[in-house]
């Protein structure tokens, strides 16, 4: 049981955290809060949610010794198969587990927010499994970008609308989502995707990706004989992914965990998304925590040759994270990114997604040792970013 | 006494403005405020922008981002305000995300407003909780009244609670929805204002979203206090001078 990393009852990972939402959505979250918790705790959604992730996204996900990458770097390296979810990435786990709430709760209308597309195609999957309507606010600047993932919505029965205001990407499509819940509050649940956004959203998304750190140490201890690794590795946008694979290692100190934020193109160039960096503590979605942003407090567009980790801010469990130092944050260039996604395709035969692929630039950042384990979190596939790749390399 | 507090002893209905500080032009913030107040206008709401207004809708949103390009900074708005009031007596106001606040520091920001003369603040992300254990006590030593919103979901509990904490107003959203998305009031709102009405608080009430013209006005104001107009005015500064707020005011009331 994590202790000192987890929530608090007023929802604060240390100083980050809390619900600063405005009056009209305060019956919503507060429903959520109140309830969150038990209805995870039932053994009937207990066995709904498992059932799922086992017979619809195909858990549990191998845990792979990549032997080629081990022997390039001289240690072992573990990779947590994400990629191989239904729907191409870890997303999903999330989805699954927020529907089976929003029915617990009564609610008929789900909404989401997307930037890349891959939130929003997991939310999209799981509405048509449920049969409930499904409502998909996306950048326009993003529609345009991802047009694959848009008919992939559209071709699950979901409704994609373009958020138009501000810079017309993820933060505003979150803003726009946002509004939409409080102008229906009554039959509509807003499954958020990543680890932010008021408390309880931050908790329970991350105790959905758990999973992820759950199969690992049970994984590695029929493989290895030992339940913990020397390193956990997952890249960092909003933050789930990571959230998951660091979940059950938090309160083992033992285990080194390692966030990878994307440094688009330099820390210092004014085109990145690296917030442990270049953030400052501020509010944005409803939650306390390190966003990027100007003096003013305005909220800046950040950058990432990435789609899934250019967010302004980061979750608040990784602000604390970083702020008690219990993680690492390494930041990682569009480039770097862009050679080990190529250099993982090449020695392991498994294209990345280009938010994956910065976890595994960090083997060229660090020294381990031969006999140390290294786990990496294979968060999602680049089937989507296949275009991105071929612009990139001049396929 | 508080302005506002004064204010609400009047024995009359109030109209309450809100604009976006340096929107349309960066400078026009004093201009609109004196020009409001000149033609009967009782109350003043100062939006300080911001790039996500997460409770605004389109119009107040574009007026922020506007604004914001046109140059509108925290400190830039008490600049503009340092000899506001020389010329204005009206209560106003300071509607604000908390975000823009914390990073011009709180205590900087609530003494930064005593000394311009601002009278109270509504702060629309900025919780019940989190006010009442980090920031009650620095609002009171400013005399700045902090205005809490209730909208149509709000349990009578919760209201009970924001009345207690309340010493001024209590800014009643009509309906659940954003600003500026509505088209006259119903059956079910009318309802609303009178459930209200009939829990006897000790703070009167100020209806703000969805008002736009004198029906909605007088339907607001039939059992609270006063209603607030922002998103319509924002629409009309788009189109109109401002010389031309009387207009505008003599189709409210």
């Amino acid at each position: 049981m994590n202790t000192k990393y987890n929530v608090d009852e007023n929802g604060f990972y240390g100083q980050f955290g809390g619900a600063f939402i405005p009056e009209m959505l305060y019956p919503n979250v507060e429903d959520l809060k109140e309830n969150y918790l038990k209805i995870m705790a039932e053994p009937s959604f207990q066995e709904e949610f498992n059932e799922l992730l086992q017979q619809f996204v195909g858990r549990p996900t191998p845990l792979y010794f990549a032997k080629r990458l081990s022997e390039k770097y001289n240690t072992k390296i573990y990779l947590k198969r994400e990629d191989l979810c239904h729907t191409g990435a870890h997303k999903i786990n999330n989805t699954i587990g927020q529907i089976l709430v929003a029915k617990r709760l009564g609610k008929t209308r789900i909404i989401a927010e997307t930037g890349a597309g891959q939130h929003g195609v997991a939310t999209a999957t799981v509405c048509a499994l449920m049969g409930l309507e499904c409502i998909v606010y996306m950048g326009e600047v993003d529609i345009k970008r991802q047009a694959p993932n848009v008919a992939r919505m559209k071709m699950l029965g979901a409704e994609v609308r373009p958020a138009t205001s501000g810079s017309k990407t993820l933060k505003d499509a979150t803003n726009e989502a946002i509004r939409d819940w409080i102008n229906n509050p009554i039959d509509t649940f807003y499954i958020i995707g990543s680890v932010v956004g008021p408390h309880p959203y931050p908790d329970m998304v991350a105790r959905f990706q758990s999973v992820i750190s759950k199969e690992i140490k049970s994984q590695l201890l029929t493989q290895e004989g030992r339940e913990n690794p020397d390193y956990v590795i997952a890249c960092v946008g909003g933050g789930s992914n990571a959230a998951g694979a660091f979940y059950e290692f938090l309160d083992e100190e033992s285990v080194k965990l390692i966030a990878v934020e994307a440094a688009g193109h330099g820390v210092d160039s004014g085109e990145s998304a690296a917030t442990s960096v270049l953030g400052k503590i501020g509010i944005i979605h409803g939650s306390k925590t390190l966003l990027m942003q100007t003096e003013d407090g305005q909220i800046t567009e950040p950058y990432s040759i990435s789609a899934g980790l250019d967010y302004p801010g980061v979750g608040p469990l990784h602000a604390h994270l970083h702020d008690t130092k219990r993680a690492e944050f390494i930041a990682i260039t569009d480039s770097e990114a862009m050679q080990s996604g190529l250099e993982i395709s090449k020695t392991e035969g498994i294209i990345p997604a280009i938010e994956t692929a910065h976890a595994f630039s960090v083997l060229d950042k660090k020294q381990f040792e031969p006999n140390e384990i290294v786990v990496i979190n294979l968060s999602g596939r680049g089937d989507k970013d296949l275009n991105t790749y071929i612009d990139y390399f001049k396929f | 006494m508080n302005r506002i507090n004064q204010k609400l002893q009047e024995n009359k209905k109030l109209l309450s403005i809100y604009f976006t500080a340096g929107f349309p032009k960066l400078n026009d913030t004093v201009s609109i405020i004196q020009e409001l107040e000149k033609n009967g206008v009782e109350m003043i709401e100062i939006g300080l922008p911001f790039s996500d207004p997460l409770a605004d809708g389109p119009t107040i949103q574009e007026s922020s981002t506007q604004a914001i390009e046109n140059g509108m900074t925290t400190s830039l708005l008490f600049e503009q305000l340092k000899d506001i009031r020389k010329s204005v007596k009206i209560p106003l106001i300071i509607m604000g995300y908390f975000n823009p606040m914390m990073q011009f520091g709180i205590e900087k920001f609530c003494q930064q407003c005593a000394e311009v003369g601002i009278d109270g603040l509504i702060i629309p992300d900025l919780p019940l909780y989190v006010y009442e254990t980090e920031y009650q006590a620095i609002f009171e030593k400013y005399n700045l009244k902090n205005i809490f919103l209730i909208s149509p979901q709000t349990s009578v509990e919760r209201i009970q609670q924001i009345d207690a904490v309340s010493d001024s107003f209590i800014y009643m959203v009509s309906s659940a929805a954003v600003t500026g998305s509505q088209s006259g009031f119903g059956l079910e709102q009318m309802e609303y204002f009178q459930r209200i009405v009939d829990l006897n608080l000790k703070n009167p009430q100020i209806v703000g979203f969805g008002i736009k013209d004198q029906e909605t006005f007088q339907q607001a104001t039939k059992h609270q206090k006063g209603a607030i107009i922002g998103s319509a005015f924002i629409n009309f500064l788009k189109e109109n001078p401002i010389s031309e707020i009387p207009k505008f005011i003599e189709n409210i009331r």
